[in-house]
């Protein structure tokens, strides 16, 4: 391939490439993401590529794995193009029924349908699902179309078309306008006005005139994984919005900073990085407008704190990944001291979408303060685990029930946590909650990058107050006493009270040590970081007081507090428990109710997982 | 040793020598190795120019990084808020009692390295356990057992078998 060298070269290329394609002839477009992988898709591939081959219908069908279509739940996932008949949980055993059926006939299989749960319905088409029905799907929409190792796919669906309008068509201020007037805010965590952002970066003085951008795809938040499927599934997205980022603040050097788990994501974007080189859309004279930028990739390894930007940054330059005060902006100093731009993988994802349809319709979608849509992962205890893309100012409810299908085993809601570690848990009572930047921020919790984790009755608020701080406490870097000192000793006080030993004053001295952390750390991992615990005191504090002063886990979590218990109305004596308990605490005659033995017991829970007869009750 | 000294060099070398590659080069080092040995980190710094501590202070920093020798299965526990409530915490605790050993340790016969991740965002199958990249949803404490089981024999324990025997 001959690097572009023109708008009008691309525009024939773009031409040429639809017309080779017939929009009617039959595709088959497999979910490859990281969720379907792990369901085992790739078998449904191949089964699929012997199937075609062996009925010679190569010219006539289209295969194509695609990255993640966001329905994680049902994997492995296939819609077959023009129609988007969806199908779900495909195994390859169905495989030759679905080429001769659907693709040949025209005919739908039944059991592949989805049905949904309450009303028995089933949807045949992608569009009937209720879980993509309420989403907006503007900037994940299209990984369900595009192969992310072929580069004409993305040309295809009007791709590179927007960095071709900022080049030949716009100067660099008006692109940060364009941004500006959007009123896009960072994905990332903070959101910050991108707009901002890089008219500070541009205008920041350089001597030598070098500046950098960068592409945070140090995706660490637990439970969160939108900027994984962005990178695995359309690459080229994130490519573009980073060369129209690097035009508009005037960098010629960019890095992608991606997270050591995500080995796919890494190589596809490396795939992308070296098509995009070789059509011109990176390197020297950029579709001969003059304007040169190239994009190195940088694997992370493996630090929470590298999700921050002056942390991520000295990363970059080989050193110990700490940060540093923010006094001075990394838009002024930023990579080696120079300006640097960072935005996360979503960012600029959105970059291409408001160019090419212009900052006024951008801006109509979300609330006065958050505009566009926002990719959430929403996981936990969810019928429906999954991506789901949605305006902003969309209410908890819809998330939860209308597209996530409520809470599984008709257990009941309780609390929803959103923004990552240093985010916080919102109840039931804030089900109504329109969901944007300030709204989060303001009931205690935060966007984060956009993990929402949702818990049932059978979470314990301590527990999750717990889990969060242990995990930031492994993950501060150690630099500020406050963090560092803060969290360990906040950690102390919930082990003891999840262990039983509470003590009255220990909610007070978590409120206060909480506070500290907010004032006095030098980084956003530390000024949050007590999120969670504030959070749970705040909604939950009768469930902290059962566990200090009864010595009791309402939900019945926490193990030093709770006993596994025989129901024996329930028992039937099968002695399946008696065999699996590894402390032989289980004793009993043959089809007579059985007891545990509470000083041998050591609450691993296996009784409970293998009695089919749900007799094994925790009290 | 002048052999790895060599095998150091040319990972160092691919990078052009350059200090801002210390993360890149010790993963390829890693990779090489699957931990990182004494010896290379002192040819590293050697090679590179740096000071010692430097390297040492980045190879401790990063969690993608071990000092430890490991085994020949990991198996990764993940422990991301999706997989947690979930119960990912009591698979766990039945994995290290199986394998006897803590997070970030190698069973005595280097059999298995224990390992837990903070998510894998295949948040549709937690709890997850990983074996050697494998990806086994939806564990339970119960399932541990018979999970790990299928690895106790691998087809290069029994070619060492069979050349022991042989032998």
């Amino acid at each position: 391939m001959k690097r572009l060298r023109s708008a009008v070269e691309l525009e024939q290329l773009r031409v040429k490439i639809l017309n080779e394609r017939k929009p009617e002839k039959p595709c088959i477009s497999i979910c490859g993401g990281t969720g379907c992988h792990a369901y085992g898709c790739e078998n449904v591939a191949k089964a699929f590529k012997n199937e075609i081959k062996r009925q010679g219908l190569s010219k006539q069908v289209e295969l194509k794995v695609t990255g993640c279509h966001g329905f994680c739940e049902r994997g492995p996932l296939m819609v077959l193009h023009p129609q988007k008949i969806f199908y779900q949980r495909v195994s390859p055993d169905d495989v030759s029924e679905i080429i001769a059926e659907t693709v040949i006939k025209g005919n739908i299989i039944d059991r592949l349908l989805y049905v949904e749960p309450v009303s028995g319905e089933k949807a045949q088409f992608e569009e009937d699902v209720p879980f993509y029905k309420r989403q907006q799907r503007l900037v994940f929409g299209n990984n369900g179309l595009i192969d992310p190792t072929n580069i004409e796919d993305y040309l295809a669906i009007g791709g590179y078309s927007a960095l071709s309008k900022v080049l030949f068509n716009m100067q660099p201020e008006e692109v940060i306008e364009e941004i500006n007037k959007s009123g896009l805010r960072g994905r990332g965590g903070g959101g910050f006005p991108t707009g901002r952002k890089w008219e500070s970066c541009r205008n920041a003085l350089s001597s030598d005139g070098i500046r950098y951008v960068i592409c945070n795809a140090d995706e660490g938040d637990p439970g969160a994984y939108m900027d994984r499927s962005l990178l695995e599934g359309n690459p080229h997205s994130v490519m573009e919005g980073m060369v129209i980022g690097a035009y508009a603040v005037g960098a010629h050097d960019g890095y992608v900073y991606v997270r050591l788990e995500y080995p796919l994501a890494l190589k596809n974007l490396g795939i992308a990085l070296g098509q995009a080189r070789e059509y011109g859309f990176l390197g020297q004279n950029i579709l001969g407008s003059g304007f040169d930028f190239d994009v190195k990739i940088s694997r992370g390894g493996g630090a929470f704190i590298c999700g921050e930007s002056t942390a991520l940054m000295a990363s970059l330059e080989g050193k110990v990944g700490e940060p540093r005060q923010k006094h001075i902006h990394t838009a002024l100093q930023g990579l080696y001291s120079k300006p640097t731009n960072l935005n996360n993988v979503e960012t600029w994802a959105n970059v291409s979408l408001i160019i090419n349809r212009g900052a006024d319709w951008y801006s109509q979608i979300g609330t006065e303060g958050s505009k566009g849509t926002k990719i959430f992962s929403l996981v936990g205890k969810i019928n429906n685990t999954g991506l789901v893309e949605v305006p902003m100012g969309i209410r908890l409810r819809e998330i939860i029930y209308d597209i996530g299908g409520g809470i599984p085993r008709g257990k009941k809601f309780k609390a929803i946590q959103t923004g990552g570690p240093s985010g916080g848990c919102l109840p039931e009572s804030l089900i109504d909650l329109p969901v944007d930047f300030d709204r989060l921020t303001k009931a205690g919790s935060m966007m984060g990058s956009g993990g929402m984790i949702v818990m049932d009755e059978g979470t314990c608020m301590v527990d999750i107050a717990r889990y969060f701080v242990n995990f930031l406490t492994e993950e501060s870097c150690g630099k500020c006493v406050p963090c560092r000192e803060g969290l360990d000793r906040m950690l102390d006080i919930l082990t003891d009270i999840t262990e039983g030993r509470g003590k009255k004053g220990d909610i007070e001295l978590l409120e206060e040590l909480g506070g500290l952390l907010k004032e006095s750390s030098l980084c956003a991992l530390g000024t949050t970081a007590s999120n969670p615990v504030l959070s749970t005191i705040k909604y939950f504090r009768a469930e902290y007081e059962a566990h200090i002063r009864e010595k009791r886990c309402p939900a019945g979590v926490c193990k030093a507090l709770i006993t596994f218990m025989v129901d024996s109305e329930k028992c039937t004596g099968c002695g399946v428990c008696l065999r699996e308990c590894p402390q032989e605490a289980i004793f009993g005659e043959k089809k007579k109710p059985h007891t545990i033995d509470q000083s041998k017991c050591i609450r691993c829970g296996l009784c409970r997982d293998s009695c089919k007869f749900e007799a094994i009750i925790v009290a | 040793m002048v052999n790895d000294y060599e095998k150091v060099k040319a990972i160092v070398d691919r990078y052009g020598g350059k200090h801002d590659s210390v993360i890149a080069i010790l993963q390829d080092v890693q990779s090489e190795y699957h931990y990182l040995p004494e010896h290379a980190l002192r040819a590293v710094a050697v090679q590179l120019g740096l000071p010692l501590i430097q390297i040492c202070g980045v190879a401790t920093f990063f969690k993608a990084f071990s000092l430890k020798p490991r085994g020949e299965h990991t198996v990764t526990v993940c422990l991301g808020t999706a997989c947690h409530v979930r119960g990912a915490p009591a698979v766990l605790d039945e994995v290290k009692r199986q394998l006897g050993i803590e997070p970030g340790n190698t069973t005595d016969d280097m059999r298995f390295t224990l390992e837990t991740v903070n998510c894998l965002g295949a948040c549709a199958l937690g709890p997850i356990l990983v074996v050697d990249g494998e990806y086994q949803g939806q564990m339970s404490s119960r399932k541990v057992k018979k999970t790990l089981s299928k690895y106790k024999k691998t087809p290069k324990d029994r070619r060492h078998e069979e050349i022991a025997v042989s032998g």
